[in-house]
């Protein structure tokens, strides 16, 4: 818990606040507010900044939190303790039923379909007459502990603000594991991540669900500090504010969502007490000022107070050293496997009209480098995505180690022990090398959400980590391990999903244009490293444009034109081929 | 339930349905070509319907000096955009358009209040100072994030329309409004009677989805809007001003938002937050159609409107919840179908 001392320092202060002479009863009320959407607000963070599924119903869920507690304490006289988890049960279930109809959209279909039923359960609550309609539900008994009841602001203030602070720890060591990388891949698009074996949907559910229970925790504090619920605050005004909060505070960041609160909370009080006072209006002054004074903070700082705030910060906490003398275990092979590692048979991939794909037939045997090419267009990268299960086959077969392949998924056919790059390099850019590497580790590791949440998956870490580092060191890019992804050269890039591709462990390597964009030297090293893993065992299968690159280094070259095969042979044979010749360079007049 | 109620909800529900349909069309208009889910486009509706209310009434809409308001501002940040470049002609257009044209609306807007013009120039001037907002608005509001996310330009839209509820409030008060119908007539056939207030919503609504398929089809300005909700940085790389595309979108979209508060503040009362929950409607719409297909938005606004009509007579409690949740088979329906593998290439 070394790098969490801040977060200790952090909890002292608010400790220590409502024992500080002084201090007006006000500002406890105001601190309680603030750790309420704080709440709230991280689940956004997680599910809005990191994970790019932007909600628009995070009130609501607070409102299954609230009226759950409010109907089993008053109705049915339950504790309010015993009344939490069932808090957290209904928003987490609620979360499961309408995740599973609204994670699976995509883009801007989700943010508009949460709308929507942000707004239908607030009708929902407002008329249902159990929950006591638009009156909604009063004399709800306040939390206590024996014969202690928190009824005053500063005494709920521990229940509010521990909450806060364990949900934070919580939530900052998920994000700091092998699921927190893959819920942050997520806004970078599926097709990455599922190539190494990440379960998008299922991912995009867990965080879903998760930011649903903060928001359930939250409705069942505010259950108890109001002591009364009507449906007001968990209509989609409350759910755009939870928004606003996140993204002022930073929406990538778990304190900027501490923070937005604080700012939000703090800002609208000031306007509420001090712009009537100024301006003797009528109206809602105060809404517009917000509004406007909301507009131009998005208009100097996009991205968030929380980044801008730690940019002052002198001391940049260390990475943990990373334990190389681990490793994981290597992929299990079958002995006497046969030599032909993949056999594509007569594939075909039609688009509408368009056959992309025609009756290709080709394979690759164990310690082979096979180069697929032809000019654009040919349906090199589609045969690519047929081969790691990106796209469906129209026809034909495809089968690994002589086993038939019935439209596997990319996560399957990963698992398979094939791994592959992108013609587009598709690494997170706010990712340092060494965590979007370690992504490629995914499915060599096994610690789930809350293994992670509570650090029981340090030992997994470490290996995935050390794996991860190993492979950065042998594509040569060891210096730059901690930068971010985002601020290589688009050659480097390329390096790096290579060592990403590598921490399957493969068998069979599948590179999509490796060589473009790098440097005579970098090709140079490049074209050493495959030999060197063919000589290690590993098959590669590569496409690519530099001819000198190919020719120099594939074992044979398969010519596609027109999405069907042309020639097949040593490169040398190739190079003389006529039909490969007139494909590149047209029919001799 | 016999033939006339059904009837006459299911012309109820063509008549809410065109209105939805207008406002849909404008919001998938906005969303393509700047990326903004126009949260205030309710706004724009409830501006457009009041300061056609206040001024048939004879009272002095603040609308007016609103858009001289913003229009000063955006003047001011037009010159600290350009002041590295700053030609005379430049400035003298931007004084035209952002200082001059407000202020000679507000001009006749006054004139108006006073003397009880004909109920047409209350339109026009209701129409053209709605429509300098929108302008305005995104000058201000929204030119300055263009290349942000969709989550940032979505939160300063949020801003946008709280500070112009709150507007909203200011000027036209608490109280709600109604204003003269467009057309007295009506017209009888069958058992069923067309006010000749919803003949000229179907016939606007319908002249003008017309008018709105022509201008992307035929002329100059219209394609270089779709040409920038297919691609910002292609249409730039072409020469067209993203930021010109941005405001004619925010333009056309105040103007739709404007004119259907004008044709259904005579047959509903309108409060001054009555937008927010229409525009709503109109999202669902847009988002039924998918954000990008017209046809679809207009089929889908029909549908919400009659579902509407028949929700409010049979279970009125859950009227609003019955057509929000609407939403939920057919976004089910949507991820069902949904492509197996398009990769959105995010910014």
């Amino acid at each position: 818990m070394r790098e969490r001392w801040p977060v200790l320092l952090f909890a002292l202060a608010m400790a220590a606040i409502p024992f500080t002479p002084g201090v007006p009863p006000f500002w406890i009320v105001l601190l309680d507010n603030i750790g309420l959407s704080a709440l709230v607000a991280m689940g956004l963070v997680l599910l809005t900044g990191v994970g790019g599924l932007t909600s628009f119903g995070q009130a609501a869920f607070c409102g299954f939190g609230a009226y759950t507690t409010a109907v089993l304490t008053t109705a049915y006289g339950v504790s309010p303790w015993l009344a939490l988890p069932a808090s957290l049960i209904v928003s987490g279930v609620a979360a499961v039923l309408l995740g599973l109809v609204t994670v699976r959209l995509s883009g801007h279909y989700l943010p508009l379909g949460t709308i929507a039923w942000g707004l239908g359960l607030f009708y929902l609550f407002s008329k249902l007459e159990f929950l006591g309609r638009n009156d909604g539900i009063s004399q709800i008994p306040p939390l206590s502990i024996g014969s202690f009841r928190m009824i005053a602001p500063g005494t709920i203030y521990f229940a509010i603000w521990i909450a806060v602070l364990i949900s934070a720890l919580l939530t900052m060591n998920l994000l700091d594991s092998r699921t927190g990388r893959a819920i942050r891949a997520l806004r970078r698009g599926h097709i990455a991540a599922e190539a190494f074996g990440v379960h998008t949907p299922r991912t995009k559910l867990l965080v879903f669900i998760y930011a649903a229970v903060l928001a359930g925790l939250s409705g069942w504090l505010y259950a108890h500090f109001e002591r009364a619920v009507n449906p007001t605050p968990f209509g989609v005004q409350a759910s755009i504010e939870y928004l606003f909060i996140a993204v002022v505070g930073g929406a990538g960041y778990v304190w900027g969502g501490v923070l937005g609160a604080a700012i939000v909370v703090i800002l609208k009080e000031v306007l509420q007490g001090y712009l009537p006072m100024l301006l003797h209006g009528e109206g809602q002054l105060e809404t517009i000022v917000f509004g406007i004074l909301l507009v131009l903070l998005l208009q100097l700082a996009p991205t968030g107070a929380w980044p801008w705030l730690l940019s002052w910060w002198p001391l940049k906490p260390p990475r943990k050293p990373i334990d190389t003398e681990l490793a994981l275990p290597p992929r299990t092979r079958t002995a006497g496997a046969p030599n032909v590692l993949l056999e594509v048979d007569k594939a075909r991939k039609q688009f509408g009209g368009v056959i992309a794909v025609n009756d290709v037939s080709f394979d690759v045997q164990a310690r082979e480098i096979v180069a697929l090419i032809g000019p654009n267009g040919a349906g090199k990268s589609t045969t690519f995505n047929l081969i790691t299960g990106v796209l469906r086959t129209s026809g034909g077969a495809l089968s690994v180690l002589g086993r038939k392949l019935h439209h596997a998924t990319p996560q399957e056919i990963v698992q398979l022990g094939i791994s592959r790059t992108f013609q587009h390099v598709k690494l997170v850019p706010d990712m340092t090398v060494l965590e979007n590497v370690a992504i490629g580790a995914h499915q060599r590791g096994h610690s789930g959400a809350l293994a992670s949440m509570f650090r029981f998956d340090r030992a997994d870490e470490a290996k995935l980590l050390a794996e991860a580092a190993h492979q950065i060191e042998r594509v040569g890019l060891s210096d730059q391990i901690d930068q971010l992804a985002g601020s290589l050269s688009l050659g480097q890039q390329r390096i790096v999903e290579i060592a990403r591709a590598l921490c399957v462990d493969p068998m069979l390597l599948l590179l999509d244009e490796p060589a473009a964009g790098l440097r005579h030297l970098e090709k140079q090293r490049l074209a050493a490293l495959l030999r060197q893993l063919r000589d290690s065992g590993m098959s590669v299968l590569l496409v690519e444009h530099d001819m000198g690159f190919v020719m120099d280094l594939a074992d044979r070259v398969v010519v596609l034109d027109f999405g069907t095969k042309i020639a097949e042979g040593t490169p040398a044979a190739i190079k003389t081929n006529p039909d490969v010749i007139k494909a590149y360079l047209g029919a001799v007049a | 339930m016999n033939s006339t109620i059904l009837l006459f909800l299911v012309q109820d529900g063509i008549t809410n349905g065109a209105i939805y349909a207008l406002l849909g069309l404008a919001l998938v208009l906005v969303f393509a070509v700047t990326r903004v889910i126009l949260i205030p486009q309710g706004e724009f509706v409830t501006y457009g319907a009041l300061t056609y209310a206040s001024l048939a009434s004879g009272q002095m809409p603040g609308t007016a000096k609103l858009a001289v308001a913003m229009g000063v501002a955006a003047f001011a940040t037009d010159l600290f955009a350009a002041r590295r470049a700053l030609h005379g002609r430049k400035i003298a257009r931007a004084f035209a358009v952002n200082i001059v044209l407000p202020c000679i609306v507000l001009a006749a807007t006054i004139w108006a209040a006073r003397h009880h013009a004909p109920i047409v120039l209350d339109i026009a001037l209701s129409l053209i100072i709605v429509a300098l907002i929108g302008l305005f608005l995104y000058r201000l509001a929204f030119q300055p994030i263009a290349h942000t996310s969709v989550l940032v330009l979505l939160i300063a839209s949020v801003g946008c329309h709280l500070a112009m509820q709150g507007l909203g409030l200011l000027f036209f008060g608490a109280e709600g409004q109604r204003g003269p119908a467009l057309v007295d007539t009506a017209l009888t056939a069958g058992p069923l009677r067309f006010t000749g207030q919803s003949l000229a919503v179907y016939g606007i609504t319908v002249a003008f989805i017309v008018g709105l398929w022509l201008f992307f089809g035929l002329t100059l300005y219209g394609k270089a809007l779709r040409a920038t909700a297919v691609n910002r940085l292609g249409a730039r790389l072409v020469g067209i001003r993203t930021s010109l595309s941005g405001q004619i979108a925010f333009l056309l979209a105040s103007v739709i938002g404007a004119l259907s508060g004008i044709l259904i503040v005579p047959i509903t009362t309108l409060y001054y937050d009555t937008g927010f929950l229409v525009g709503l409607k109109g999202f669902i719409v847009a988002i039924i159609g998918g954000l990008v297909s017209y046809p679809l938005t207009a089929i889908a606004a029909l549908m919400v409107g009659i579902v509407e009509a028949f929700s409010s007579f049979y279970a009125s409690n859950f009227k609003e919840v019955i057509v929000f949740m609407l939403l939920i088979p057919v976004l089910l329906l949507r991820s069902l179908a949904a492509p197996a593998a398009v990769e959105e290439e995010k910014d």
